[in-house]
């Protein structure tokens, strides 16, 4: 069994984003560990990119601030390093085609495996462009993770076929960030992908209250809160852990 | 070229989130069946002749020619268009195809506005809703050009996030348009981003190489020595380039910013110092650092301020095929006066890049040889900037 189907694999899965080094990579180590112990059962970590298209200005902001304090992709790797002697817990990157590209797919998959990342979501790499550096990828033990957005339709099934670790469904149109309401039939995206594949599947964009986590949690097998964290670390800053600790804990509570 | 999955060689793709795949696709096969349509082409036709003016002139610029001392220099007069540019091809095309798409709003991204004014002008003609996205800095730098598509009816959204120039107001159209797809269209202003785009404005654009290539075979009964455009996405290029590329004699030439110098941070060139990454959707050449973020560039030229170039491009140099070089703020702000005096014509300062380069070619040829400039754009837009330039303090 992947580490990923782990986190999936005592009830609902709560899956965290945070984008690495805001407020310092010694933070962001902190912050992981605590949102483990507040009952994170997977965590996302951000590799910041100066242009990152598909999200908000909340997570483009952090990516900014992690940027400008001198965030390299080389620094997260060694952050990773020292914080997998503290937990083993799943753990999957978030970033954009390009500076995985330009690290170099070898040197950079190579890397994962050694600090034990299980998969990696990149928002620029859909479907028909996987074979960039998908099997370079799993060489190395990590899944690249499938996105499917309200957009989708009959794409729904061909992604969902050929998807491993878990299904990234994407609840709303547009980019990360708080919304008040999702429109979107979620349900029948679910179940669409439920009549191909048994590899689970987490809804995240937009998610931010433990009411919407509950809902989401009941037709989906796990959720994925980014930009409601990141909103806490940019008010809270160094002094974020208490909050993110409450906070995710609230969210495991509710679903 | 492009192959069915959208590349020119390696270069190209579609790096896109997956919201917005399924409207490229539609995008692409809605092309392919209007690219074929008579009626479409009639209208696109008529539009390009009786709207904007076309054909436009290639013109034989006698005094510079004679400056030079040998080929003969002619220009390809794109500045007399509609709306002062090039960019007008790609608009009345992109725009006519969204409308029979059944879209009712567009939106694009714009660096100096040559861009973002042209297509408020198509949206509004066929009666289209326009919002044009443009960087913060951008917006203070050509103030006149909002105001000016504002009175086209398009409503200017400045780009506060990133570096507020050129790039971000592509990544922020982007994230628009994935917001929005149903109901619009994205007006990419170049031969960049993801298929099918670096295809259909190359096609679009194409009409320059079209006409030119007709024109100069009955002024001179000969091609030319080569053809000579500036590059900043590379759209006014590649229309000069593609009905040049089988005649394999014609040397094509792409003149990227050299801002002030290559070998300082503040440039644009990308051919000359980027390495290939994906970005915008494509896999080409960009201006990054070494793990992969993108750089700031600089150039005198708002229009050529951009990070990356089009595939294909990528594709023409990397095949051997075109070759590209770097012009400094210094030359391309001396090649806009030269060519001011010399032949009574303001020039963008985009198109200036190429003037230069023109400039050195052409006194290294024969006199029985001939090389053509694109001119991409009229320069009534820059002539405050280069007074600053100058040193007189005149603001618009």
């Amino acid at each position: 069994m992947s580490k990923i189907a782990d986190a999936f694999k005592n009830g609902k899965a709560f899956i965290p984003f945070i984008t690495a080094g805001d407020q310092g990579l010694d933070k962001t180590k902190e912050f992981i560990l605590t949102m483990e112990r507040a009952g994170a059962d997977l965590i996302e970590i951000g590799i910041p990119f100066s242009d990152p298209i598909a999200e908000g200005v909340v997570i483009q902001e952090a990516d900014i601030r992690a940027l400008s304090a001198g965030t390299t992709t080389d620094k997260v790797f060694e952050m990773l390093r020292n914080l997998r002697r503290e937990t083993d817990m799943p753990l999957v990157f978030m970033t954009y085609l390009n500076p995985v590209f330009h690290y170099g797919y070898e040197k950079f998959f190579s890397l994962c495996e050694e600090v034990n990342i299980s998969g990696i979501i990149i928002p620029d790499m859909p479907y028909e462009e996987k074979k960039e550096c998908e099997e370079q990828a799993l060489e190395h033990g990590v899944e690249v993770v499938s996105m499917i957005a309200p957009t989708s339709e009959e794409r729904i099934k061909s992604i969902a076929k050929e998807a491993r670790g878990f299904i990234y469904v994407v609840s709303s149109m547009g980019v990360t960030g708080i919304r008040t309401e999702i429109k979107t039939d979620l349900k029948s995206i679910l179940a669409a992908i439920k009549e191909v594949t048994d590899v689970p599947a987490a809804i995240g964009f937009g998610i931010h209250s433990p009411e919407q986590a509950r809902e989401m949690s009941r037709i989906a097998d796990g959720v994925i809160v980014g930009s409601a964290i990141i909103k806490l670390i940019e008010q809270y800053g160094e002094n974020a852990a208490p909050h993110i600790e409450e906070y995710v804990k609230n969210m495991k509570a509710a679903m | 070229m492009p192959d069915s999955n959208g590349r020119f060689g390696q270069f190209g793709g579609q790096y896109v989130p997956e919201t917005l795949m399924n409207e490229l696709i539609n995008l692409e096969k809605q092309y392919e069946h209007y690219r074929n349509d008579r009626e479409f082409n009639e209208e696109l036709n008529y539009l390009m002749n009786e709207y904007a003016g076309r054909p436009s002139g290639l013109y034989f610029a006698e005094r510079m020619t004679e400056d030079l001392g040998g080929a003969k220099v002619y220009i390809k007069r794109e500045d007399l268009n509609h709306t002062g540019s090039h960019k007008i091809n790609n608009c009345l095309g992109q725009v006519l195809l969204a409308k029979k798409m059944g879209k009712t709003r567009v939106i694009a991204e714009t660096g100096a506005g040559q861009h973002g004014v042209a297509t408020a002008t198509v949206a509004a003609l066929l009666n289209m809703e326009c919002e044009v996205f443009m960087g913060k800095k951008d917006t203070e730098r050509q103030a006149l050009n909002v105001y000016r598509m504002e009175l086209l009816g398009a409503k200017v959204h400045a780009v506060e996030s990133g570096t507020q120039v050129l790039k971000d107001a592509v990544n922020e159209a982007m994230r628009e348009w994935s917001n929005r797809v149903i109901d619009t269209h994205y007006v990419l202003g170049s031969v960049m981003g993801p298929h099918p785009f670096p295809m259909m404005v190359r096609d679009f654009q194409s009409v320059i190489s079209r006409e030119a290539r007709e024109q100069i075979l009955e002024k001179e009964g000969k091609l030319p020595a080569a053809v000579i455009a500036c590059v900043g996405g590379g759209s006014n290029a590649m229309g000069m380039f593609y009905n040049f590329i089988p005649d394999k004699e014609v040397r094509l030439i792409g003149c990227e910013a050299a801002g002030r110098g290559v070998d300082t941070a503040e440039h644009a060139a990308t051919m000359a110092k980027g390495s290939i990454g994906v970005f915008h959707g494509m896999k080409s050449y960009f201006c990054q650092n070494e793990y992969g973020q993108i750089d700031e560039v600089y150039s005198i030229s708002a229009g050529l301020d951009y990070p990356g170039i089009g595939p294909e491009h990528a594709y023409l140099r990397d095949s051997g095929r075109a070759e590209y070089v770097s012009v400094t703020d210094d030359e391309a702000v001396e090649s806009f006066e030269y060519l001011a005096r010399t032949e009574g014509i303001i020039c963008a300062i985009e198109s200036a890049h190429a003037v230069y380069h023109a400039r050195q070619l052409a006194p290294k040829l024969g006199k029985d040889e001939n090389i053509i400039i694109c001119l991409s754009g009229r320069g009534d837009k820059d002539v405050a900037a280069i007074a600053r330039y100058r040193g007189k303090d005149i603001h618009e």
